[in-house]
């Protein structure tokens, strides 16, 4: 029973670090190819200015909670995904310095390269996350002894790389919403139109990814079992098909919220269709890591919940309080302040 | 070379660079924090400006301890896979916990507050800078804990395979932990004291902004000579602590061999690892090593001999970096005690300003000394008494581990001269000029 309400707890988690970072993330991927001039930039990193950080720490959590709850999985998932891991957490650093640093330089050349990074920070940890939880979904090569069989190579399959793409799509929905939320005139239009181009490719593909869902993994399974359950991507579909209608009214703050459904959605589809195995062997099922031969012993999982319930509600308070506190969008004035991206 | 001997410099060279900007985000803030209160309580446009100024430098140097920090929780399980695996259910807990409940402090207060100055009031604004100050200490609360954790592991049985928790309580309640806290909290204080104090100075023999930089260095003096005091009492504290819990580690920082009743201090000494003694031992001051170090003048010293040779740590770097961060923390106590009997005019004192300048880096180096001591002292365990660094590993090959190596060693050095680079930069440049900021 811990058991599962953590499994259940570290899918939410990462539910809501795609859902909060996806927006960055996007927002980052899309900066170089909707900015078109200085003062459109400086819009870009300064509405991602007050967030990027507290999003990340989401994915801290969740990669804590895993360590935590589940230390064999932690254990064999991290050193097997060695190379994509270091990727993505270059590809963090690289971001995180540039939100910081380059509204602190002046010369154009500097301010280049900073943009540069922002977009390959924000580009390739998309993309890798995709790889990695759809590589997760379909099993990866360990054996008994949870040594991985494979390299990078084996990760960037067709199914995995679709997942990749997915993911950049679906934070590329999520980050030009967010940007129509804080721009204002012309970048909010391109902002909002470029959120109605993309969205269609991300139809496309998400409706190949269900399909290629049902060859390349077992994750239908649990849904034959209870079908009950197939409210989850009936929903997540519902709220991709909500995106559409929002962004049709120009209602790009409802639009978000769908979106937000849409991706909190997806992963808990994948997450529920995992259980209750958190890392399939696609060598011997026998040798998946599941959440009850990787699991904490049940005093942490038990003190782990205690701090959990009481503590994660108190922060998704103050996180909404930040976010309503910089809910306006990002004004010439903001701009001008010294303290200013 | 091997993925272990890789791994272990890989883990050196992330957890060295992370540190060295831990201590200036924990002492920094704190010092902010205390400006601003003061800009609430006298209205006085000064302390804004101070906490502004103070504040953009700890941005700066913020942000790069927090990308690095992510680092070493992703390198327990990429390259010390089997670690994860026996000690997650302790270690692993205590890192959930505290990102769970500092890092969401730390990171969503940072945000508003940098970005808050015109939104919220000029209390909530502090506010938020309090708890950006609490939020990161107590995170090193947590991460101390499950470091004294793999130092003194206590609260745990050994079952199912792998180590597991029996006593909460005690693991985050030990001695060990609770001394190892404030004793890094100190060096922290002492380090975002000397900055402070060492930038002002620079300002101050230029005569510029004398009346904002002479509040900045009298703040950071007092916060200095307290901690530096403290840090050598709560030393020697931990001092006994270690010959309790880890003698060989003890044996090591102070280059004993022979098990010694009434051990004496030698002021001097050169150790000599291979032939299992020291070259020179001069100066000594007989039975003070005993009496320091275990409270009683003729109490027993336990030497490295006590110890199969393949169980001690490397002797030579622990005595090294233990003497040396000892000395530096007694230079620190008489800088500070002087920098704060000089607190109210020190444009009087310039050379004392020159020596404070030039003294910025050298708490860095102690605080890299001190872990030194405490990471190469427990070797070759990775947890005291329990496991082995060399069967902890991951099993990736050693190519994988190269390669990223070399990445971290690229990046980082990139990421360290543009993080000095900018703070050098914005230190120099002074706060803005009060017009502009009233406007």
């Amino acid at each position: 029973m811990l058991e599962t309400i953590w499994f259940l707890l570290w899918g939410i988690l990462w539910a809501v670090y795609f859902m909060l970072d996806g927006f960055d993330l996007g927002l980052g991927t899309l900066s170089p190819f909707i900015a078109s001039n200085e003062n459109d930039k400086r819009v870009i990193y300064n509405s991602m200015g007050p967030f990027w950080d507290a999003n990340e720490v989401w994915l801290i959590t969740a990669g804590g909670v895993t360590f935590a709850a589940f230390p064999t999985t932690y254990a064999v998932m991290f050193s097997a995904l060695y190379t994509p891991l270091l990727l993505l957490l270059f590809a963090l650093i690289i971001r995180a310095v540039a939100l910081e640093f380059r509204g602190k330089v002046e010369s154009a050349f500097s301010k280049k390269i900073w943009d540069a990074c922002l977009f390959l920070g924000s580009f390739v940890p998309a993309l890798l996350l995709g790889v990695a939880f759809a590589n997760i979904f379909e099993g990866i090569p360990i054996d008994g002894e949870g040594i991985f069989h494979g390299n990078l190579f084996t990760l960037l399959n067709p199914y995995g790389l679709l997942g990749g793409l997915l993911f950049v799509l679906l934070f590329l929905v999520h980050g030009s919403l967010w940007l129509a939320i804080k721009a204002d005139g012309a970048l909010e239009t391109r902002a909002m139109k470029a959120a109605s181009g993309i969205w269609w490719v991300l139809l496309v593909v998400a409706v190949v990814f269900l399909v290629a869902t049902w060859f390349a993994t077992n994750l239908y399974s649990n849904y034959i079992g209870s079908p009950l359950l197939l409210l989850i991507p009936l929903v997540t579909v519902l709220a991709l098909l909500a995106v559409r209608l929002f962004i049709y009214q120009t209602a790009p703050w409802k639009a978000w919220f769908a979106s937000s459904l849409t991706i909190v959605g997806a992963t808990l589809f994948g997450v529920v269709g995992l259980y209750p195995n958190l890392l399939p062997s696609s060598l011997n099922p026998e040798y998946s890591l599941t959440i009850f031969n990787s699991s904490s012993s049940p005093l942490t999982l038990k003190i782990m919940l205690v701090v959990a319930l009481t503590f994660v509600p108190i922060v998704i308070a103050y996180q909404i309080w930040s976010y309503y506190v910089f809910r306006d969008k990002v004004t010439n004035e903001d701009l001008a302040s010294e303290e200013a991206y | 070379m091997d993925a272990l001997i890789l791994s272990r410099l890989q883990f050196a060279v992330a957890t060295y660079f992370h540190f060295l900007f831990v201590p200036l985000t924990l002492g920094l803030s704190i010092l902010i924090a205390i400006m601003e209160t003061q800009y609430v309580r006298t209205g006085l446009e000064d302390y804004k400006r101070m906490a502004k100024f103070w504040g953009k430098l700890f941005v700066i140097n913020f942000a790069v301890g927090v990308v690095t920090g992510i680092t070493l929780e992703f390198q327990f399980g990429t390259n010390w896979s089997r670690y994860s695996k026996y000690v997650g259910d302790i270690f692993g807990s205590l890192l959930a916990i505290e990102a769970t409940v500092a890092f969401f402090l730390e990171s969503t207060f940072i945000g508003v507050w940098i970005f808050g100055w015109k939104k919220l009031s000029p209390k909530a604004h502090a506010v938020c800078i309090w708890l950006v100050a609490a939020a990161s200490n107590i995170s090193a609360y947590w991460i101390l804990v499950a470091n004294s954790w793999m130092q003194h592991p206590v609260g745990y049985v050994i079952r199912n395979g792998r180590a597991e928790l029996s006593d909460f309580w005690a693991v985050v309640t030990q001695p060990y932990a609770i001394l190892m806290f404030l004793h890094v909290l100190s060096g922290a204080y002492i380090l975002a004291g000397f900055f402070v104090m060492g930038i002002s100075a620079y300002h101050i023999l230029r005569g510029n902004e004398l009346p904002f930089f002479k509040r900045s260095f009298r703040i950071a003096a007092t916060f200095s000579v307290i901690f530096s005091l403290s840090a050598m009492l709560i030393g020697d504290f931990q001092g006994k602590e270690m010959m309790k819990s880890q003698p060989a580690k003890a044996a090591a920082a102070e280059s004993v061999w022979e098990s010694t009743k009434g051990a004496p201090m030698y002021l001097f000494v050169i150790p000599d690892e291979a032939n299992e003694r020291n070259k020179v031992e001069i100066l000594g001051i007989p039975k003070l090593l005993s009496w320091v170090a275990l409270g009683d003048a003729d109490g027993l010293y336990r030497g490295l001999k006590e110890w199969p040779k393949e169980d001690r740590p490397p002797v030579a770097i622990t005595f090294w970096s233990f003497r040396l961060m000892v000395g530096l923390g007694m230079l620190f106590a008489l800088l500070g005690i002087i920098a704060w009997l000089k607190r109210k005019s020190p444009e009087n004192s310039p050379w004392l300003l020159k020596i404070l300048i030039y003294c910025i880096p050298l708490p860095y180096l102690a605080a890299s000394l001190g872990w030194t001591v405490t990471e190469v002292g427990r070797q070759p365990w990775i947890v005291y008494g329990i496991m082995k660094t060399a069967d902890a590993a991951s099993p990736v090959s050693a190519s994988q581990v190269g390669v990223s190596l070399l990445a971290f060693a690229v990046v980082y050095t990139v990421l360290g001269i543009v993080c000095f680079y900018l703070i050098t930069k914005n230190a120099r440049k002074g706060p803005k000029p009060l017009s502009s900021i009233t406007q």
